[in-house]
């Protein structure tokens, strides 16, 4: 099996059922695993296949889900969240998997919630996917009715309930400690670190938070190994990884290749190339909160470790390309105008800062801008950076402006400049 | 007041969690899908369902995206204005929406038919420009198919 994400997956429009997914080999995994392995062996197998999570950061799936306290003294219920939130600006890629072949969570979140001894789990799905919620509702009450959710799974000791939240809209529930508020029915802002959720979570009961791709890799480890599942990769980082474009390509979409996969083949292969009359210019490789990437990157395998050297991060592995006929500055503008909107107000660097950044972007993308706005714009870097804000939000939503700023210094001069944006006739 | 069948569906929530107050968004919701959006009178509902005072119902409700503190219409258009959409021209699909319908985002139109608002990305980004409305999502949109999409809600 090469592509263990995707490949029973017929169409989006056609979700494949509890009949299907047995016969192809599903829920497998899952009761060889509550059989026959200990919790804990099942958590040293996820980290044996040197799983990194798939939401964005990149941490070991199987060392996180270590840091949860087993055993009969702990306090209980403890809990799986599955972060299904996907709001990141240019993604697309979980809800692909929940409305294709729903099945695969619930036996990956089967087993995440066995390795961590928890015995109800969440879905929390942005408000915006209502196909995704009526699919992941019918295949929950199948595997309910089927014996796979609730009391002793398939006649064992574990019992497991999973609920599907869906969201009110916003983009900070998927910060995995803004979630947690967000499931307690609050405000979503960050909680601070320490103490880190899988010790103190939602309620206060240890709780683990994984993104939907990182759980649809479960079962596959289990069915076929961590060294099968190294295998699936070009490169150190182990798998496969759903690889989005968007933008001014030929055919845009998604398509599961091996990691490391390299840059220049995605847009160049998979998305068929530019659009008639359109250059590359460079790409944001993760979703809206990852640093450009440019012509010379374009042979990058994309991994976590090879897009981190080149100064980015491989993010959620959905990409946006900027075309040589769009406006560098006012894509920069755009980006801000969403991340001033969905800053959930908490600290004021954020909060105030990139309002501030939005409002210098739209005069310099309007031709009122000043030559010492560059200078701000990169004081504000500085301010919002790393370590600097309660939360990873404002430092992500920096990435894509310090970027730019280096990369198309001479696109944000030439507004200044010439007093008008050079793309508009 | 609650209706009998806000109340059944708040409660059948109930089991769900571990305090009565994080059940405080999915009244909201369930409430909204019932009266079209959340008023005054609605937030003290909620919070006499789940044990909060007004204040902090509403602390939330405007929290987020898709609660509706104001009345919308019969219909409510979600257009992406996030950063795929933009690069395909969602600036154009607005300005269309808004000479069609004669309304700027955040209003409604006269006859109630419809509410325009922004929204970011809608995980739609290989079909931009998208736009959502009430439950349905479009995408791959142009000047043309616009209206024909349009038609279909009256
Ligand atoms: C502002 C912000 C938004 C995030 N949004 C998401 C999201 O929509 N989905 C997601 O899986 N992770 C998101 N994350 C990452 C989560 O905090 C968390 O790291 C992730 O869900 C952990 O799962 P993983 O280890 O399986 O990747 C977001 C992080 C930040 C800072
Ligand atoms: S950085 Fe922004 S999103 Fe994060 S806590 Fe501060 S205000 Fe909220
Ligand atoms: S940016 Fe519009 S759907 Fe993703």
């Amino acid at each position: 099996m090469d592509r263990p994400l995707t490949e029973w997956i017929l169409s989006e429009s056609l979700p494949i059922g509890l009949k299907r997914y047995e016969a192809l080999g599903g829920y497998e995994a899952a009761r060889k695993a509550l059989a026959e392995m200990e919790p804990k062996a099942v958590t040293q197998t996820v980290i044996d296949s040197g799983l990194r999570g798939r939401g964005g950061a990149g941490f070991s799936t199987g060392m996180k889900w270590s840091f949860v306290p087993l055993g009969p003294e702990v306090p209980r219920p403890k809990y799986l969240i599955c972060n299904a939130d996907e709001m990141e600006p240019g993604t697309f890629k979980d809800r692909y998997l929940l409305e294709g072949n729903p099945h695969q969570l619930i036996e990956g979140m089967i087993l995440g919630a066995y390795a961590i001894e928890s015995e109800v789990a969440y879905i929390f799905l942005r408000a915006e996917y209502h196909r995704s919620h009526q699919v992941l509702t019918e295949a929950l009450a199948e595997a309910r009715a089927a014996g796979y959710l609730g009391k002793n799974i398939f006649g064992s000791q574990h019992s497991l309930e999973i609920h599907l939240h869906s969201s009110a809209g916003r983009y900070i529930c998927g910060e995995e400690t803004a979630l947690l508020n967000a499931l307690e029915g609050r405000r979503a802002v960050p909680r601070a670190k320490p103490p880190f959720p899988p010790v103190v979570g939602l309620f206060g009961k240890p709780t683990i938070v994984n993104n939907v791709e990182t759980l649809y890799n479960i079962a596959p480890i289990l069915q076929h190994g961590p060294e099968w599942f190294q295998k699936r990769s070009l490169t150190e980082d182990a798998g496969t990884k759903l690889y989005g474009v968007s933008g001014r390509v030929r055919k845009p979409g998604l398509w599961e290749l091996p990691m490391g996969t390299p840059l220049r083949e995605i847009i160049e292969e998979h998305a068929g190339g530019m659009c008639e009359g359109y250059q590359f210019r460079g790409v944001i490789p993760g979703g809206a909160s990852t640093d450009f990437l440019v012509s010379e990157h374009l042979d990058l395998p994309l991994d976590f470790e090879s897009v981190a050297k080149a100064g980015s991060r491989l993010g959620t592995g959905t990409m946006i390309v900027l075309d040589d006929r769009t406006c560098p500055v006012g894509m920069v503008h755009n980006l801000q105008k969403f991340f001033a909107h969905e800053s959930c107000g908490w600290c004021t660097p954020c909060r105030d800062g990139i309002p501030w950044i939005e409002k210098i972007l739209e005069a310099i993308d309007q031709g009122k801008g000043r030559l010492d706005d560059i200078d701000l714009l990169h004081r504000h870097v500085k301010h919002l950076g790393p370590g600097r804000t309660f939360c990873a939000f404002a430092p992500g939503a920096m990435e894509p402006l310090q970027s730019a700023l280096k990369y198309f210094e001479d696109d944000f001069r030439r507004h200044i400049e010439e007093g008008r944006c050079p793309y508009h006739e | 007041m609650l209706s009998d069948q806000e109340k059944q569906e708040i409660e059948a929530e109930l089991a769900h969690y571990e305090r009565p107050q994080a059940l405080c968004i999915e009244a909201l919701k369930i409430v909204q899908k019932h009266r079209g959006w959340v008023s005054d009178e609605a937030i003290r509902d909620v919070g006499e369902a789940v044990g909060l005072s007004p204040h902090e119902v509403d602390s939330v409700a405007t929290f987020y995206n898709l609660i509706y503190r104001r009345e919308v219409g019969r219909h409510v258009i979600h257009y992406c204005d996030s950063v795929s959409c933009w690069v395909m021209g969602c600036d154009k699909i607005r300005n269309q929406l808004c000479q069609e319908l004669k309304i700027q985002p955040g209003q409604t139109t006269e006859d109630q038919r419809f509410t325009l608002l922004p929204i970011p990305c809608l995980g739609a980004c290989d079909t931009a420009p998208a736009v959502m409305i009430d439950e349905d999502l479009h995408g791959n949109l142009n000047s043309e198919n616009l209206k024909d999409i349009l038609a279909r809600y009256d």
